[in-house]
C-alpha cells in the first residue's frame, strides 16, 4: 500500500476518495496491525513525507493506543501490550527521532503519541529508560527539539499518575523544567512549553514542595514567569498559580503578599486571558477556605486536617476593592452569550465567594461602592452596584442584610420595572432571586416579605416575565425562590390569593416565541414545578385544575411528523419539561389522600402519555417520564399491573441504557417503586426485570453509582414476592457475596469511602429484602448455606470502622432480619460473630434513634434465635 | 496543551430543578422501602422501645403488653394463643395490618340513637386525616398509622418527646396518644389519650382521659407553635357533653380542621382495642366530604358495595364478634372463581336490598362483584354496611339525633314504666 497517498486520499474534498481511503485504512489496521503502526511511525517520522500525512499518521497512532470509550480504551491497551516487541521499539525509536524534527507539527504529534504510550507501559514498567533518554542531553538540544522535549513531559505528567515515577525521575523532570522556565533560557517557545509542562508536573511535586528551598526556587520561577514580556508565559505562569493555590494551599503563606501584588496588578493591568487567571486564583483560594471552614463548622474532630489560613480575611481590604473595579468593565450583550467569560463575570463571581469566606467583614467594604453606583446614570455604574449586592446576599448573616435589604427592596422593584437599560434589569432580577433564595423563609427571622409588600413584588416579577428572554429567566428564578420560601408555610400560604395569576402568566411564559432563548421555557416550568411543590390543600383544586392542561400540552408534542433533528430536538427538550412537571404534581397530589381520589381519573390518560413519550423516542427512554411512572405507580398501587403489559418494553429499555446512566438509575429505582406497588403481580415480569439487572452488574460499561441501587432494587423484589424469588437466589446471592467481599475494605480518599458505604447500604437492603421475603416459608432453609458469609461481611464492615449512620442501621438490622428468619439454624453462628456482642452493644448506645430501633429489633430477634 | 478552561457558573443556581426532581424521587424511594422494611419488621420494635425506656414501670409495660397479645377469633394460625409479644414479631403484610388495626379503638357506625344520648356521651366533631398512634419515649416521638408504616419520627413537647437541653426527656416516662393528623395545618389533634407520662390510662373511663389530656397536653406546651424541638403541633380537639348545645356546637361549630362526621364517646367506657359499640361515628353531607362510600376511582357506584368474608359453609359474615350472617354464596361461583373460605368478597346490594325483621337484617340481595382489593384485612362491620344503606336509603338525620336529645321524659319514663309494671 502506498501509504502517503492513502494518508492524503483521507483528507479529500471528494467523499468519495476519503471513503475509500478510510476504508483501506480499517482493513490494513484490522489485518496487520504491528505492521500498519509500524507504516504510520515510518511516515511521521519520514522527513522527505508532507507534513498532512505526517500529522495524519501520528494520529491514527494516537487513535490506536486510546480512546474516551472505556472498554474500547481497555481493548487497545491490551492490544498494544501484546504487540510484538521489536515491532514496538522500532515505532517508539521513531517517535522519540520525531521529536528533534524541523516540522513543528510532526514534532508537537509526535510528543502526544510518546506521552500516550508512556501512558500504557510506564505503570507496566515498560519503558522505563524513557525519561532518562529524554533528559540525556536536554541542554545540548536545539530551541526546537528542547521544546519538543519539554512538551513531551508535559503531556507524559498529563497522562500517568504520579505514583508510576519514582522520585529520582520527578526530580529531573522538574530540574529540566525550571531550567526550562528560567529567565536565562531566551528562547520563547522553550519558556513556554516549560511553563506549560509544569503545570501538569506539580502533581508529581509533593516531596520539593515539602522542602522550603526547593519550594522557595519553584514559587520564584513561577512568580518570574508572570512577568513574563509573552502573553502566553504570563497566562501559563498564572494557571500554574490557580493549580498551585488548590494542590499546595498550606505551604502558600510566605507567597501570599507577594502573589497579591502580582495578581492585582494583572488583574488591572494586563490583557483579559491573564487577568481572568489573576481572578481565578482568589476564587481558588476561597473555593479551599470555604472547604476547610465548612469541616470545622461541621464536626471539630481534631484530625489532621488543613488548617486554615485565613488568607482571604486578611486579603480583603485590598482584594475587594480590586474586584469590585472588575464589575465596571462589562461586555455590552453578555447577557445574551450564554458563552460569554469576561472580566466582570469572573470579578462578580470571585467576590461572591469570598463573601461566603468571610461573611459579615464583607459587607462595610461593599456597601459604600454600592450607594455610590446605584443611582448613576452610567448603566455599567448601576449594574456593577447592583451585582455587587447580589454577589455578598449569601455568607453573611441575615441579621447584617436583612437592614439592607429592606432599604433595597423597594428601589430594586423599581429598576426592575423602570430601569431602561436591560443588562441592569437582568441582575436586578437575578438580585431578587438572591434576597429569596437566601433571606427568605421560614428559618429567617424577620420576614423581608410582609403582606404589604407582597402583592408588589408578586406584580413585579409578573410583569418582567414579558421583559426579553434573559430578564424574564431571571424574574422567573426570582419566583421560584419567592414560592420555596413558602414551602413550609402551613395551610394558608400568602401565595394562595396569587396562585392563579402566577400559573397563568408562567403558562404564558412557557407560550413565548422566543421561550427557547436564555432557557426561559425550562425556567419557567422549574417555577411552575415549585410553584406546585409549595400549594397548600387551599390551593391544590388549583394544581388539579392543571393536571389537564398539561396533559393537553403534552399531547400537542405528540402530534407533529416528520420532525427534523432539531424540531426533534426542540420536542424532546418539552416532553422532558411537562413529563417533570407531571412527575411533581403526581408525588405532590398523590400525597393526600383526598387529591389523590380526584387525581386518579387522570391516571390512565397521563400513563398512556408517557408510553406515547417512549414510544417516538423509538431507541432511548425519557428519564423525566420514567421518574415520573414511578411516582405514578407509587399513587396508583396494586391496579399499576395495567400497564405492564405495555410499559414492560420501556422499563427494559431503561435498564439497558449504560450510555445514560442516569436513565438506567432512575429505571432502577423505578423498578423498586413498582415492586412495592404491585407486590406478588410482578412475577411475570421478574425473569426479564433480573435478567437484566445481573447482566447489568457484571458489566464494566455501567457507570459505578448504578451497582448500589440494583443490589437495593434485589431486595425490592424479595420482598414483593417472597419465597418465588429462589429462582434467583443463587444468582443473586453470588452477585452480594462478591460485592461484599470488595466493599469489605476500603482504602482511598473520601469519595471512594462513600461510594463503597453506598455500595454496602445496597448489599445490606438486599439482604434485609431477601431475609424478610423469605421469612415465613417453608423454603428458609435456602438461605443458610448464605448465612456465615453474610455474617462475615458483618463483622467486617463493623472492624473496619468507617461505615456511616445509614450503613450501621441497614447493617444491624440485617442481623435482625438473618436471627428473625433462620432463628435457632443460625443460633450457634451468630453467637459467634462480633456483630451479635460488640457491634450490637455499639448500636444500642447510640445517638441515633433510627440505628438504635433497628438494634432492639436485632437483640430482640436473636434472643429468640438462641433461646430456642 | 491548550489553556485551561476557568469558566464558572454565573447567575445560575447551584441545583437544577431537575436534580431536585431526582433527588426527592430518592428520597420518596427510600422512605417507601424503609416503610415496608418496617411492616415487615412489624411493630414489635416500638413496643420494644418502650419497654426498654420504661424498665422501672412494670405496671405499665404488662398494659402493653396485654395490648399486644392478638386476639385470636378468625385468624389463621399465625396466630396463636400464646400471649408473647414476640410473635407480633413474626408477622408481614396482612397479618401486620390486622395487628396494628387492633391497637386502636375503633368506633361502630351510629345506625340508631343510643339511649341517654345527653347524659351520658360525648360528641366532637372528627379531624379529616390520618389515625395513628403517637408515641413519646427517651427522647424522641414517634407516629405509626394504622398499617404500622412511620408517619413521622419527630421531636415534641410530649414527655420524653424530644431530647432537650434541660434532660426533660426522661428515661422512665412515656406517652401514646390515639390522634388524627391533619395534613393541611400539619397538626396531630388528639382524639384520645392511652398513656401519658407513664401513667396508663387504658383502664380509665373516657371522661377521665378527656380530663386529663385537657389538662396535661396544654402544660405540656405540645400545642404551641413547631420549633427546633418541637417539630408539629398537637392539638386537644374541643369534647361536649353531648346535650342540644354540645351537638350543635360539634356539628357546626368553626373548627381550624376539615371535620369528618361526629365521634361520640361513651363516658364510662375503657379504652378496649377493635372494633367497640361504645364509641361512635356518624356523618351526613354538612360535616364530612365523605359521606356515601367511593370505589377505587374515587366514585361514587350506583350499586352500594360491601366486603365480606367467606366461611367455610359458604357463610357471607362480617368482621363483627360475633360475625353477622349476610347470606350464602353459591357453589358454582365458589368453583368457578376459585376463591376458598377466608377470602375477602366484594358484592353489591342489588335492588332487593336489605330487608329486616325486628330490627334484625332478614335477607340481603347480595350480587357477587369479585375478590376485594388486597389490601383490605378485615370484612366490613355489620354497622358500616348498615349506616351505608341508610344514607342511601333513610338516613339517620341530625333532626333524629337533636330529637331523640329533646325529648328527656321519653328516657325518664323508661325506668317509670317498668316501675309500674312491677
Amino acid at each position: 500500500m502506498e501509504v502517503t497517498q492513502v494518508l492524503l486520499n483521507a483528507q479529500s474534498i471528494d467523499g468519495a476518495v476519503r471513503n475509500n481511503a478510510e476504508e483501506s485504512l480499517k482493513q490494513f489496521q484490522e489485518q496487520n496491525l504491528p505492521g500498519f503502526l509500524l507504516v504510520l511511525s515510518g511516515e511521521l517520522v519520514n522527513e522527505e513525507k508532507p507534513v498532512e500525512t505526517r500529522k495524519l499518521a501520528g494520529l491514527i497512532l494516537k487513535n490506536a493506543l486510546d480512546a474516551k470509550d472505556q472498554q474500547r480504551k481497555v481493548e487497545l491497551v491490551q492490544r498494544w501490550l501484546l504487540l510484538d516487541g521489536n515491532a514496538k521499539s522500532q515505532i517508539k525509536s521513531g517517535l522519540l527521532k520525531t521529536l528533534s524534527s524541523p516540522v513543528s507539527d510532526a514534532r508537537s504529534t509526535a510528543s502526544q503519541v510518546v506521552a500516550k504510550v508512556a501512558g500504557i507501559e510506564l505503570p507496566h514498567k515498560q519503558w522505563p529508560e524513557l525519561v532518562v533518554s529524554l533528559l540525556s542531553n536536554v541542554h545540548q538540544l536545539p530551541a526546537h527539539a528542547k521544546q519538543a522535549t519539554l512538551e513531551t513531559l508535559g503531556y507524559l505528567c498529563e497522562e500517568v499518575s504520579p505514583d508510576v515515577i519514582d522520585q529520582d525521575q520527578v526530580n529531573k523532570i522538574l530540574t529540566a523544567v525550571v531550567q526550562g522556565m528560567s529567565a536565562s533560557e531566551g528562547n520563547i517557545d522553550v519558556r513556554l512549553a516549560a511553563t506549560r509542562a509544569l503545570y501538569n508536573a506539580l502533581g508529581f511535586a509533593q516531596a520539593n514542595f515539602s522542602n522550603d528551598m526547593e519550594r522557595d526556587y519553584l514559587m520564584r520561577v513561577v512568580c518570574e514567569a508572570t512577568q513574563s514580556p509573552d502573553v502566553r508565559v504570563r497566562q501559563a505562569a498564572f494557571e500554574c498559580l490557580v493549580s498551585i493555590s488548590s494542590t499546595y494551599y498550606e505551604k502558600l503563606a510566605p507567597y501570599i503578599q507577594d502573589i497579591f501584588n502580582i495578581t492585582a496588578k494583572a488583574v488591572r493591568e494586563d490583557e483579559e486571558p491573564v487577568a481572568l487567571q489573576a481572578v481565578e486564583f482568589w476564587s481558588s483560594i476561597c473555593d479551599e477556605e470555604i472547604d476547610i471552614l465548612e469541616e470545622y463548622g461541621g464536626d471539630f474532630t481534631g484530625d489532621s486536617n488543613i488548617p486554615c489560613f485565613y488568607f482571604i480575611k486578611q486579603a480583603i481590604p485590598a482584594l475587594v476593592p480590586m474586584l469590585l473595579e472588575t464589575l465596571l468593565k462589562q461586555e455590552e450583550d453578555q447577557d445574551q452569550d450564554e458563552g460569554a467569560w469576561n472580566i466582570a463575570m469572573a470579578g462578580g463571581t470571585c467576590l461572591g465567594l469570598v463573601a461566603r469566606t468571610v461573611g459579615d467583614d464583607i459587607v462595610p467594604l461593599v456597601v459604600p461602592f454600592i450607594e455610590e453606583n446605584i443611582t448613576k446614570p452610567d448603566w455599567r455604574q448601576r449594574e456593577a452596584a447592583t451585582y455587587a449586592f447580589g454577589s455578598i446576599l449569601e455568607g453573611p448573616s441575615p441579621e447584617k442584610l436583612i437592614p439592607l435589604v429592606n432599604v433595597a427592596l423597594t428601589f430594586m422593584l423599581t429598576a426592575l420595572t423602570k430601569d431602561p437599560n436591560s443588562h441592569v434589569k437582568d441582575t436586578t432580577a437575578w438580585t431578587l432571586g438572591r434576597i429569596f433564595e437566601f433571606l427568605h423563609g421560614s428559618a429567617v427571622d424577620t420576614p423581608i416579605i410582609t403582606q404589604a409588600n407582597c402583592q408588589q413584588i408578586i406584580t413585579v416579577l409578573l410583569h418582567s416575565m414579558k421583559d426579553t428572554p434573559n430578564v424574564a429567566e431571571k424574574a422567573c428564578g426570582a419566583l421560584y425562590f419567592l414560592a420555596q420560601g413558602y414551602e413550609e408555610v402551613g395551610p394558608s400560604s400568602p401565595l394562595t390569593p396569587f396562585f392563579q395569576e402566577i400559573v397563568q402568566s408562567l403558562l404564558t411564559v412557557t407560550h413565548r416565541e422566543d421561550a427557547r432563548e436564555s432557557r426561559l421555557r425550562t425556567a419557567a416550568y422549574e417555577t411552575l414545578n415549585e410553584v406546585a411543590r409549595c400549594s397548600t390543600e387551599e390551593t391544590a383544586p388549583l394544581v388539579l385544575q392543571l393536571v389537564p392542561v398539561i396533559i393537553m400540552e403534552l399531547h400537542n408534542t405528540l402530534e407533529g411528523q416528520k420532525l427534523s433533528s432539531d424540531e426533534k430536538e426542540k420536542q424532546g427538550e418539552l416532553q422532558g419539561l411537562l413529563c417533570g412537571c407531571l412527575q411533581v404534581i403526581i408525588q405532590k397530589l398523590g400525597s393526600s389522600e383526598s387529591t389523590k381520589h380526584v387525581f386518579m381519573q387522570y391516571a390512565d390518560q397521563i400513563m398512556g402519555l408517557f408510553l406515547k413519550v417512549f414510544a417516538c423516542r423509538s431507541a432511548t427512554v425519557h428519564e423525566e417520564a420514567m421518574l415520573a411512572i414511578g411516582a405514578l405507580a407509587y399513587a396508583t398501587g396494586p391496579d399499576f399491573a395495567k400497564y405492564m403489559p405495555e410499559f414492560y418494553r420501556y422499563l427494559e429499555m431503561g435498564l439497558q441504557n449504560f450510555e445514560e446512566y442516569q436513565v438506567c438509575a432512575v429505571t432502577v429505582g423505578v423498578v423498586g417503586d413498582i415492586c412495592r406497588a404491585l407486590e406478588e403481580k410482578i412475577v411475570p415480569y421478574c425473569d426479564g426485570i433480573m435478567t437484566h439487572l445481573l447482566k447489568n452488574l457484571s458489566s464494566n460499561q455501567l457507570h459505578r453509582s448504578v451497582k448500589p441501587p440494583i443490589f437495593s432494587c434485589f431486595g425490592d423484589i424479595a420482598l414483593a414476592v417472597g419465597e418465588y424469588f429462589e429462582k434467583y437466589l443463587m444468582w443473586a446471592m453470588s452477585a452480594l457475596q462478591s460485592a461484599a467481599e470488595l466493599s469489605t475494605h476500603t482504602a482511598g480518599d473520601d469519595e471512594l469511602i462513600e461510594y463503597i458505604n453506598t455500595l454496602r447500604n445496597g448489599i445490606l437492603e438486599a439482604y434485609s429484602g431477601i431475609f424478610q421475603g423469605f421469612k415465613n416459608s417453608p423454603k428458609t432453609q435456602l438461605l443458610i448455606p448464605y448465612a456465615p458469609h453474610i455474617l462475615q461481611f458483618l463483622d467486617g464492615i463493623y472492624m473496619e470502622k468507617d461505615m456511616d449512620d445509614v450503613v450501621m442501621k441497614a447493617a444491624i438490622g440485617v442481623l435482625g432480619d438473618l436471627a428473625d428468619t433462620l432463628g435457632s439454624h443460625a443460633g450457634s453462628l451468630i453467637q459467634q460473630s462480633v456483630s451479635s456482642k460488640d457491634f450490637l452493644n455499639e448500636c444500642l448506645s447510640s445517638e441515633d434513634l433510627m440505628i438504635k430501633e433497628s438494634a432492639e429489633w436485632a437483640k430482640l430477634a436473636i434472643t429468640r434465635a438462641i433461646s430456642v | 496543551m491548550a489553556p485551561h478552561d476557568l469558566r464558572r457558573p454565573f447567575k445560575r443556581a447551584a441545583i437544577s430543578d431537575q436534580q431536585k426532581r431526582r433527588e426527592l424521587s430518592l428520597l420518596r424511594q427510600a422512605q417507601n422501602r424503609r416503610n415496608a422494611q418496617h411492616q415487615a419488621r412489624c411493630l414489635a420494635s416500638s413496643i420494644l422501645s418502650l419497654q426498654s425506656s420504661a424498665p422501672e414501670s412494670e405496671p405499665e409495660q404488662s398494659d402493653i403488653e396485654i395490648e399486644t397479645v392478638p386476639e385470636t377469633e378468625h385468624e389463621s394460625e399465625a396466630f396463636s394463643k400464646d400471649p408473647d409479644v414476640r410473635r407480633a414479631s413474626t408477622l408481614r403484610g396482612p397479618e401486620a395490618r390486622k395487628w396494628f388495626a387492633k391497637q386502636l379503638m375503633l368506633p361502630e357506625w351510629m345506625i340508631d340513637v343510643p339511649d341517654r344520648l345527653s347524659q351520658d356521651w360525648y360528641v366532637l366533631a372528627r379531624p379529616a386525616g390520618k389515625r395513628c398512634f403517637v408515641v413519646s419515649s427517651n427522647g424522641t416521638t414517634v407516629s405509626r398509622q394504622r398499617n404500622g408504616s412511620i408517619l413521622h419520627y419527630f421531636p415534641s413537647a410530649l414527655p420524653a418527646g424530644a431530647k432537650t437541653r434541660d434532660g426533660s426527656g426522661s428515661a422512665q416516662s412515656y406517652c401514646i396518644l390515639d390522634c388524627i393528623f391533619h395534613e393541611s395545618d400539619q397538626t396531630y389533634y388528639v382524639i384520645d389519650t392511652v398513656c401519658w407520662n407513664g401513667y396508663s390510662l387504658y383502664d380509665c373511663t373516657a371522661e377521665f382521659r378527656f380530663y386529663w389530656l385537657n389538662s396535661k397536653l396544654e402544660e405540656s406546651g405540645a400545642c404551641n407553635a413547631p420549633s427546633h424541638y418541637h417539630k408539629f403541633r398537637f392539638s386537644a380537639v374541643p369534647v361536649y357533653n353531648c346535650d342540644q348545645s354540645g351537638l350543635y356546637a360539634a356539628y357546626t361549630g368553626a373548627v381550624p380542621y376539615v371535620k369528618d362526621g361526629l365521634l361520640f364517646y361513651n363516658k364510662h367506657a375503657h379504652y378496649q382495642t377493635g372494633n367497640t359499640p361504645l364509641v361512635l361515628v356518624w356523618k351526613d353531607e354538612n360535616c364530612s366530604q365523605y359521606v356515601i362510600d367511593t370505589d377505587g376511582k374515587g366514585e361514587i357506584p350506583s350499586q352500594q358495595q360491601l366486603v365480606l368474608e367467606l366461611q367455610d359453609d359458604r357463610k357471607l359474615v362480617t368482621s363483627d364478634d360475633p360475625p353477622v350472617l349476610f347470606g350464602c354464596l353459591d357453589g358454582d361461583i365458589i368453583e368457578k372463581s376459585g376463591i376458598q373460605s377466608g377470602n375477602l368478597l366484594r358484592f353489591a346490594i342489588g335492588d332487593g336490598g336489605l330487608s329486616f325483621v325486628d330490627g334484625k337484617l332478614e335477607k340481603a340481595d347480595l350480587v357477587y362483584l369479585g375478590k376485594s382489593n388486597r389490601a383490605r384485612v378485615f370484612a366490613d362491620s355489620y354497622s358500616k354496611v348498615i349506616f351505608q344503606f341508610m344514607v342511601r336509603h333513610s338516613p339517620l338525620k341530625m333532626d333524629d339525633l337533636l330529637a331523640s336529645i329533646n325529648s328527656p321524659d321519653d328516657q325518664e319514663k323508661i325506668p317509670s314504666d317498668i316501675e309500674m309494671v312491677g
